[in-house]
């Protein structure tokens, strides 16, 4: 893992970055600063604030003290130059792609990856008249070959969702690299506690907060982090940084903030105009998960890995995928870009196909059958009936989300626990 | 004196920024801009309003004011001394800036963000003045002084006092 700052480890940032005492009262806890807008000192402040001139606050669609503190504690762990929190983790994805992509433009994706992601890039980012272009995620040259003129950005999970794929991340740095164009790299189902994209070369990492940071289940988010080191005035590819911008006086972005560009620009521009900002109550909720990630996440890979290796034995599983099985292809992978584990959400195929998997899901009695992942509770889902519907067969199966696939995120209780209810569930199947 | 120092000019420690931001009072600006949007101007009206005096030094510019202050063709057309230069000019116009600074007493010389000259650096160094190279002062201000966080921006900061501002 590299070096966050000069003199604090991981533990340490998680607890204490982005949220020093408040400066007004002294309180310990960050507060939350629950207010739309704030007061301007006189008219020369007010402009200031609109030109950018001074940091400051406007206006909490652009930027809020609590979602600031967030920002910039998430921005520390992954060790970015600076991060724009948002209302979810798909609209982080927007926001990631917002400055580099235009209308005829490409993004070039990992074809295993989150279903809702699937249908975002490949389905409604049509109607913005950007073409997502899906690839092999296990073949880095196949993200070689598909680089065109129009491309624009690489999308990738560095661990896939529904579970146990792993992608080659410092390979796909290198092709994006080659090519002139970032690479956006989705962490959530890693974190930064297990994976950092920025030490292998990626340049923007995007979060579902919702998940394993907040970490139990109760505020939506999400959250993309910029590394500071793409050069935007290289190449013309991106001009809505590195050329003056007619939607903010003419300002370049690249020019006027340096390695702060992107996400000077995310909250001036993006976020003005999209929207898509987080309540400051979301991003306090998250800020007090954050702060025990690492003792969660620790947990979750202990019980996630004694639970699939259960599963393995089990006479009414079929396969299990899990990258922290020795079985797995992607094990060695694993090895290199989460060594310390490959997180507690992964998926296992039981014997008997759609309908098993259908009854599995009503004959659990701890697990929670809901969409989501990351919570401290142990969650069950079928995702062929759910998260992945709007699919097609085809490729539901290429994203690992066939019929009769289940997919797990186990949570922080005991174990045996755990272990007891999947029994008694895959035993019910008879 | 700092005396002849070999800094390394890819890293700055914070207490080193914070030295030279606390101990300076007056700095001129090379090639600030009598345009608003220009990143000079910027860094111009932030550092006037948080206090420090400013001077800006442009040739294209003389007979205007700028953020409302008498602009001077050159360093050593400045009627006094200043603390600190700070430069918004090609990378090969410092080593001569940095002599026309030591020649009117600044005891700072910096380099704004995409600026590097180790060449200016070693003439500055050797004369006694500290060398900041591809900063900017106002972002390193607004970091060290805890508002440039207030943008999403990881300060590097970990502090348990209330921030001063």
């Amino acid at each position: 893992m590299k070096q966050l700052h000069p003199q604090f480890g991981f533990n340490t940032l998680a607890v204490h970055a982005g949220t020093a005492p408040d400066p007004a009262t002294g309180a310990r806890s960050f507060p939350i600063y629950q207010t739309t807008s704030y007061v301007f000192d006189d008219a020369d402040h007010a402009a200031s604030l609109f030109n950018l001139q001074a940091p400051g606050f406007i206006y909490s669609r652009l930027t809020n003290p609590t979602v600031a503190a967030l920002e910039e504690k998430l921005a520390t762990l992954e060790g970015g130059r600076g991060g724009t929190v948002t209302s979810s983790g798909q609209a982080a994805e927007t926001l990631a792609l917002f400055p580099l992509m235009a209308p005829g433009m490409e993004v070039i994706v990992a074809n295993k990856l989150y279903g809702g992601t699937i249908n975002l890039m490949g389905k409604s980012y049509q109607k913005f008249g950007w073409d997502a272009v899906f690839v092999d995620s296990d073949n880095p040259e196949a993200f070689r070959q598909a680089i065109t003129k129009k491309t624009r950005a690489i999308f990738i999970e560095s661990l896939a969702n529904p579970g146990g794929v792993v992608m080659d991340i410092e390979s796909i740095a290198k092709v994006a690299n080659e090519a002139g164009v970032p690479l956006v790299v989705d962490n959530t189902m890693a974190t930064p506690f297990l994976c950092q994209p920025m030490e292998w070369g990626a340049d923007l990492v995007v979060h579902s907060t919702t998940k394993f940071l907040s970490g139990q289940g109760n505020a939506v988010g999400g959250v993309v982090i910029d590394s500071g080191k793409f050069t935007w005035l290289e190449n013309s590819k991106f001009p809505s940084l590195s050329t003056p911008s007619p939607e903010y006086n003419g300002l370049t972005f690249a020019e006027t903030f340096g390695d702060l560009a992107f996400t000077m620009y995310s909250h001036a521009i993006s976020l003005r105009d999209l929207g898509c900002s987080q309540s400051p109550m979301n991003a306090w909720i998250t800020l007090n998960g954050v702060e025990t990630l690492p003792l969660r996440v620790e947990r979750h890979c202990s019980n996630g890995l004694t639970v699939a290796k259960f599963l393995e034995k089990h006479p009414s599983v079929e396969w299990v995928s899990h990258a922290g099985l020795e079985s797995s292809p992607y094990y060695k992978l694993g090895k290199k870009y989460m060594p310390d584990g490959t997180g507690s959400v992964f998926t296992f195929g039981v014997k008997g196909g759609y309908e098993s998997g259908l009854k599995m899901l009503e004959s659990v009695e701890l697990f929670s059958h809901v969409a989501n992942i990351g919570d401290t509770r142990s969650l069950i889902l079928h995702p062929a009936s759910t998260t992945h519907r709007q699919l097609t067969e085809e490729q539901r199966i290429a994203a690992g989300s066939g019929p009769e696939v289940i997919r797990l995120s186990i949570g922080i209780e005991c174990a045996e626990d755990i272990i007891a209810d999947l029994d008694q569930a895959l035993r019910s199947l008879g | 004196m700092p005396g002849f120092t070999h800094l390394d000019h890819n890293s700055y420690s914070d207490s080193y920024i914070l030295q030279i931001l606390r101990s300076v009072q007056s700095i001129a600006i090379v090639g600030a801009s009598a345009t608003w949007n220009r990143p000079s101007n910027f860094a111009m009206k932030y550092l006037l309003k948080k206090g420090f005096q400013v001077i800006p030094v442009n040739p294209s510019a003389v007979g205007k004011k700028i953020c409302g202050e008498t602009v001077f063709p050159d360093l050593t057309s400045l009627p006094g001394s200043v603390d600190m230069v700070d430069i918004y000019r090609p990378a090969q116009e410092a080593p001569q800036l940095v002599e026309e600074s030591i020649e009117i007493g600044a005891k700072v010389f910096w380099m704004q963000l995409g600026i590097r000259s180790n060449e200016a650096a070693q003439i500055a160094e050797k004369a006694g003045l500290q060398v900041v190279m591809d900063r900017c002062p106002k972002i390193e201000f607004s970091r060290l002084f805890g508002e440039l966080g207030w943008n999403g921006i990881n300060t590097g900061v970990i502090s348990n006092r209330r921030q001063r501002i």
